[in-house]
């Protein structure tokens, strides 16, 4: 089965960078879920997921991000998504949740976008 | 009449005194004290025993049809002509010859070797061309098959009379023949083929006259002659027919086995995995798999079960998806609760019909992550996209496709027809390495039907089809029962091991009726053709029988590649070609050495007289059927008639002829 793989980053700004490779689909959201409850807890409250080499996302992906965004606006902070690949677009698109997880052309715009 | 009650007679006979010899041979002259040679070879009579009474039952109804009924008005014919390397000379006189059939006709020539000389050459006769559709690209060609299957979607005439490439049609040959499909339940009618570049002592076998006569009558007699790949007449409902039945079959085992890996692998999925959603949904789609399954047991139509299948994994994808859109919902109502201070941006969600379609489509499905679910819904379906055509009329189970393709016409109902008059001419390889590679080809193809698609388990064959089959598939196994026949005497001349208790009056009391009682049903069942060109080649190619059932067992049980090859029409060069009978010169080698010293112990008193001159009888018998193989290491080919005699009438005998597969070598 192919897992997603998830790197973390710590700019020194404090802003977190993930990057999931792969497929975020179900098997691999409550692991992106965790990750980012686990940097929110360490204080980088504001996280930045750069999608670029996110092949596929499936509802349950989108559900992780937006619960990732959740938990890091609980935390005052915010999430913001950079550089989706076509098909991430189309489901962000599909569900109109492009209006709320606005897509940032790269992850230094996404980190001014605040 | 009369003949066949001399048939019946001779079948009787023969039976009845192989039956009596070969019970005393088990219960009274095993020599248990030499088991290793003893059984082997009781078990190798016991097969020719079964062989005989096998070719007794089909002569017992054997068939000699009146001359058949005029077509029925406006029946319409297509010709195929099949070609893969042939020269294009050939395949354009056989196509010439097809054109000018009398009886109206479209004529075509399928060329799998894709030639543009070819085609030129059929435009400029106003033939008919045909190549293989885009859909063949990198799927499975299934040849000859492959190529008939794809020439009946693009034509559509109501009969279709196949050839191969070197077989020159005569004009006569739909008239003879297209009147016996005016009885409806008739879906093939064969005739002989005969060779004509082949001299009077066929050296190499080729003409296959007691196959293509006596054997194909009597089949005929039990509503079990059988198509030989060219030559013959076939109804296009009846090959549609075979081709949706054998779709519906196929899909459905093509479901049953991904259901059933499917189940497997859920089990396995569900063992790594711990995330609960994960866990449910493996859960569904195993109680979806197994209520497909549960529902196929039960016979429900296959289109019907995936359907449902497909649909209720659909649901389950679609459940998913909206329990996702609820998270998702709640999470942005806490969002939205607590960004009261802050900038009011737009957090309710908008999830459309379509879009909950999108999402839970087979291509973004939640389910989709478990690869295993992904990968069995894609299976379960009934497009059949692994192969070109997803109807297959012609059978592609086996390198021959002609007796498969026959059994199940037989299978579905309908009859078939043997028309004995020779009503094309046609090309017999003229050296030793291409017959024997033509041989094992047709060995097997037949023995892989009989693995594959075994008539004696097939359902709706009569009994007696189904022995009618299993015969021809038995005879094949000779190559066995030939190595003992010639090591036994080997044996006995070299180490005075005997493998019957003694060779007394007992023996010869039972042992000769029988033999005598199984010469005269052949003599008699012949009518007159020559046979014995055929007996020979029953034993003296026992490696290709050999080789034929190892390598067709290997592929049907181990998926080993048969190392198939299409057997080359032009003669070869025959250089060295003695290495391909090495076996066969082994074996002459070891029985001459033997009798030498067989007498050589004889004069020294070590062995009695009566067995040495059994076993010296015996080994002259062997020599003198494996002397063929000298002939047809010495044939350089045909050298044209001799003596006067027409190519067409070698033998005065009306219509003779060899076959284009599934034959049988004398019996």
């Amino acid at each position: 089965m192919t897992r997603m793989q998830l790197d973390r980053d710590v700019r020194p700004d404090g802003i977190a960078v993930l990057r999931p490779r792969g497929r975020l689909t179900m098997v691999a959201a409550s692991d992106l879920k965790a990750v980012v409850d686990d940097v929110v807890a360490q204080g980088h409250t504001v996280v930045v997921v750069d999608l670029h080499e996110t092949e596929f996302m499936d509802s349950s992906g989108l559900g992780a991000l937006v619960g990732g965004l959740r938990s890091a606006r609980a935390a005052g902070g915010d999430l913001r998504i950079a550089r989706p690949s076509t098909q991430v677009r189309t489901v962000l698109e599909l569900t109109t949740m492009d209006r709320v997880l606005r897509p940032h052309a790269s992850v230094e715009d996404a980190v001014g976008a605040g | 009449m009369r003949r066949q009650l001399a048939l019946r007679i001779a079948v009787l006979l023969a039976v009845t005194l192989g039956l009596n010899y070969t019970v005393w041979r088990w219960l009274e002259s095993v020599n248990w004290s030499a088991w290793w040679i003893a059984v082997p070879l009781v078990i190798a009579e016991t097969y020719s025993f079964i062989d005989v009474a096998f070719f007794g039952m089909t002569m017992w109804r054997a068939k000699d049809r009146e001359t058949p009924p005029p077509p029925s008005e406006g029946a319409t014919a297509d010709v195929f002509i099949t070609t893969y390397d042939e020269p294009v000379e050939m395949v354009m006189t056989t196509a010439l010859a097809a054109r000018d059939i009398r009886y109206p006709h479209q004529t075509y020539v399928l060329d799998d070797g894709a030639r543009p000389e070819l085609r030129a050459a059929a435009d400029a006769a106003g033939i008919g061309y045909i190549v293989r559709t885009a859909d063949w690209a990198d799927r499975p060609r299934h040849a000859k098959a492959g190529n008939l299957n794809n020439a009946m979607l693009t034509t559509d005439g109501e009969f279709i009379l196949i050839l191969d490439a070197d077989q020159i049609p005569d004009p006569a040959i739909l008239e003879r023949t297209l009147g016996y499909f005016t009885d409806d339940r008739v879906a093939l009618v064969q005739t002989p083929q005969y060779f004509t570049n082949v001299p009077d002592a066929d050296p190499l076998g080729s003409q296959a006259p007691l196959f293509y006569g006596p054997i194909q009558q009597g089949k005929d007699g039990w509503n079990a002659a059988f198509f030989c790949g060219s030559n013959a007449v076939l109804r296009r409902d009846a090959l549609m027919q075979l081709g949706l039945v054998g779709y519906v079959r196929e899909t459905e085992r093509t479901v049953r086995e991904a259901l059933k890996a499917g189940a497997t692998v859920l089990a396995r999925s569900r063992r790594q995995e711990r995330d609960p959603r994960v866990l449910a949904a493996l859960d569904e789609v195993e109680a979806a798999v197994r209520d497909a399954q549960r529902r196929l047991h039960a016979q429900d139509p296959i289109s019907e079960v995936t359907f449902d299948f497909q649909r209720r994994v659909g649901e389950v994808s679609a459940s998913m998806v909206t329990a996702d859109v609820d998270a998702m919902r709640a999470d942005l109502a806490a969002i939205s609760a607590m960004s009261s201070g802050r900038h009011v941006e737009e957090t309710t969600l908008t999830v459309d019909d379509a879009a909950l379609r999108r999402l839970s489509s087979r291509e973004w499905s939640p389910l989709g992550a478990i690869e295993s679910v992904r990968a069995l819904v894609a299976a379960v379906d009934v497009d059949r996209s692994d192969e070109a055509q997803a109807v297959m009329s012609v059978a592609t189970v086996s390198v021959t496709e002609d007796m498969a393709t026959a059994m199940r016409l037989h299978a579905l109902g309908w009859r078939t027809v043997y028309h004995h008059e020779r009503l094309a001419d046609g090309l017999a390889p003229e050296d030793l390495g291409t017959m024997i590679t033509q041989r094992l080809r047709w060995a097997q193809g037949t023995l892989q039907v009989m693995l594959k698609e075994s008539p004696l388990t097939m359902r709706g064959l009569r009994w007696s089809q189904r022995v009618m089959y299993f015969s021809t598939m038995w005879s094949y196994l000779s190559g066995f029962a030939a190595v003992v026949y010639l090591a036994a005497p080997i044996i006995f001349l070299c180490f005075g091991v005997l493998p019957v208790t003694a060779w007394t009056v007992d023996f010869f009391a039972r042992f000769i009726p029988f033999q005598l009682a199984s010469q005269l049903l052949f003599v008699v069942a012949a009518h007159g053709v020559k046979t014995w060109r055929g007996q020979q080649y029953s034993l003296a190619l026992f490696p290709v029988w050999i080789k034929a059932t190892v390598t067709a067992t290997a592929n049907v049980w181990f998926g080993r590649p048969l190392g198939f090859a299409v057997t080359p029409k032009v003669r070869q060069d025959g250089g060295g070609s003695w290495r391909l009978v090495l076996p066969q010169l082994v074996a002459m080698g070891a029985l001459v050495v033997a009798a030498l010293i067989g007498l050589v112990r004889f004069g020294l008193g070590y062995a009695p007289w009566m067995g040495t001159f059994v076993n010296l009888a015996w080994v002259a018998y062997d020599l003198v059927v494996l002397s063929v193989i000298v002939e047809a290491l010495r044939y350089r080919g045909y050298a044209g008639p001799t003596d006067g005699t027409t190519p067409g009438s070698p033998t005065g005998t009306p219509a003779v002829g060899s076959t284009s597969s599934s034959s049988k070598e004398g019996q």
